[in-house]
């Protein structure tokens, strides 16, 4: 089991970004889930908001603490993740599938190659 | 100071804790996670070390009444084999700490102080001792288990000859726990469920340990960190020095009037309690639930667009399903069913004046 998956780039502040055409499927990372422990609220963004890379964009909060997540790319909000609401947990369980948080077009798809690789992004967890 | 380690450090390295700094001991805040943890306790049995806790003895003919003089409720209430849920006062009515004081015999007590307090407590009541009483700090020497929930005293009854039936709840007794003598057994908690906190002979805890984990795997026993001792208690609305409590709070204020006897007789912090409830008390703990948010401490309290108070506590409460905090408000704000608002991270939560405690247990 990779719990770094090969497909996704990385920031240092753990967010994974999946590009698929100009759209960017952001979410947190098994570290950052696991460092987090059990999540109990997510608040994301509007749809329509524009988010600017490195900028918070969205929060997650588990029992002991909350965490700003920042946005990994700059763009528009097009699509947030629903279907956490009432079942939070869903990043703990699956961070890098269904535990996605939001969606973002980005201004410039090339942005996303500037982000950590899943090599890299493992080196900067030890 | 160099951070602390109880004498089952080890096994919380070796269970997997994820361990933290809590108040200068490096202590296990989870093992499994928060809320599988807390629902444990509920459900079943849960294995906490509170060996961080601190334990000072009182002896000789005036110990009695060097207690009575110390903490705001009133020792001469209790009986041998006795427990009480006390605060301990400065000069000014704020708390030095909250304790829970046993009552071995008219000349012997035991007191129980906070972790973070054990050397402010024991100075405290070594330079507030004009009886002379006899005191000891015994702090090093004991380790402690808190065993929790509906299976505790099952579990327990596995490993001792005491009867723990006659234990009712705030008494104690003295007896030998997996073949471990001088152990210190306790109907008390900080969790709202049944349970026991085992005082231990520090150097005997190897053998408790594996004792408890090999009688309790019939029952479901899990170990439990400290986030889930603070999810359980803030269920109960049971305070925590340093957060809801403090050296600037009164038990007034904090909804400790039931263990303030101000007419006992003279003790430290009576004079400005009597004033305090003469005058009327400003501003009272409450317990609040939030809706969508989870409020954390120092989280401002607004009420018409105005702060009005602070949360000490809060969380998502997992057995209630609802994030709750405790709070301080004006007293004028502090009824059931208040409607309030609570600043969280720059947004307004609504919040209501709720009954506590949040969790009753249904046994």
């Amino acid at each position: 089991m990779s719990s770094i998956p090969e497909n996704l780039r990385y920031t240092e502040s753990h967010e994974w970004v999946l590009l698929e055409g100009d759209i960017a499927t952001v979410g947190i990372t098994h570290h950052a889930q696991d460092a987090l422990g059990d999540i109990v609220h997510v608040e994301l963004p509007a749809i329509g908001k524009a988010v600017k890379k490195g900028a918070g964009a969205a929060e997650v909060e588990s029992v002991k603490a909350v965490s700003d997540i920042y946005a990994p790319v700059t763009g528009t909000v097009v699509d947030v993740n629903g279907a956490l609401d009432g079942n939070e947990s869903v990043v703990n369980q699956d961070p890098h599938g269904a535990g996605w948080l939001f969606k973002v077009k980005v201004a410039d798809p090339a942005e996303v190659a500037t982000l950590l690789d899943a090599a890299a992004y493992a080196a900067t967890l030890h | 100071m160099s951070i602390r380690r109880t004498p089952f450090h080890a096994f919380h390295k070796e269970a997997g804790a994820r361990m933290i700094d809590f108040g200068g001991w490096d202590m296990p805040v989870q093992y499994t996670g928060i809320i599988e943890e807390h629902l444990a306790t509920r459900a079943r049995v849960g294995l906490f070390d509170v060996s961080h806790m601190g334990e000072v003895r009182f002896r000789g003919p005036h110990a009695m009444a060097a207690v009575q003089h110390l903490v705001t409720n009133d020792v001469s209430k209790l009986a041998d084999g006795q427990a009480m849920y006390t605060a301990m006062c400065n000069e000014h009515g704020g708390i030095v700490d909250d304790l829970i004081v046993y009552r071995f015999g008219a000349e012997e007590i035991l007191i129980c102080v906070n972790a973070a307090n054990r050397a402010k407590d024991y100075a405290w009541m070594v330079s507030h001792n004009p009886f002379g009483a006899e005191i000891t700090n015994e702090s090093d020497q004991w380790g402690q288990l808190a065993i929790q929930g509906r299976h505790a005293e099952a579990l327990i009854q596995t490993l001792t000859p005491v009867k723990l039936a006659a234990i009712k709840n705030y008494w104690f007794a003295v007896g030998t726990v997996a073949g471990v003598e001088g152990c210190i057994l306790a109907r008390t908690g900080y969790t709202g469920e049944d349970g026991f906190e085992i005082f231990l002979p520090a150097g005997a805890a190897d053998i408790l340990w594996d004792a408890v984990h090999t009688a309790g795997a019939p029952f479901g026993l899990a170990n439990i960190g400290l986030g889930a001792r603070d999810t359980l208690r803030l269920e109960m609305k049971y305070s925590l020095y340093g957060n809801d409590i403090t050296d600037d709070t009164t038990p007034l204020e904090a909804g400790l009037g039931w263990v303030t006897k101000l007419e006992k007789g003279d003790f430290i912090g009576r004079d400005p309690l009597v004033k305090q409830r003469d005058a009327g008390v400003p501003r009272r703990l409450v317990g609040l639930v939030v809706d969508g948010r989870i409020a954390r401490p120092h989280n401002p309290i607004v009420s018409d667009g105005v702060v009005v108070g602070e949360v000490t506590s809060g969380s998502r409460g997992p057995s209630i399903e609802q994030n709750v905090a405790i709070a301080y408000v004006p007293t004028n704000l502090a009824k059931l069913g208040t409607k309030l608002q609570v600043d969280v991270r720059g947004k307004l939560a609504d919040a209501t004046v709720s009954k506590t405690p949040f969790y009753t247990r249904p046994y």
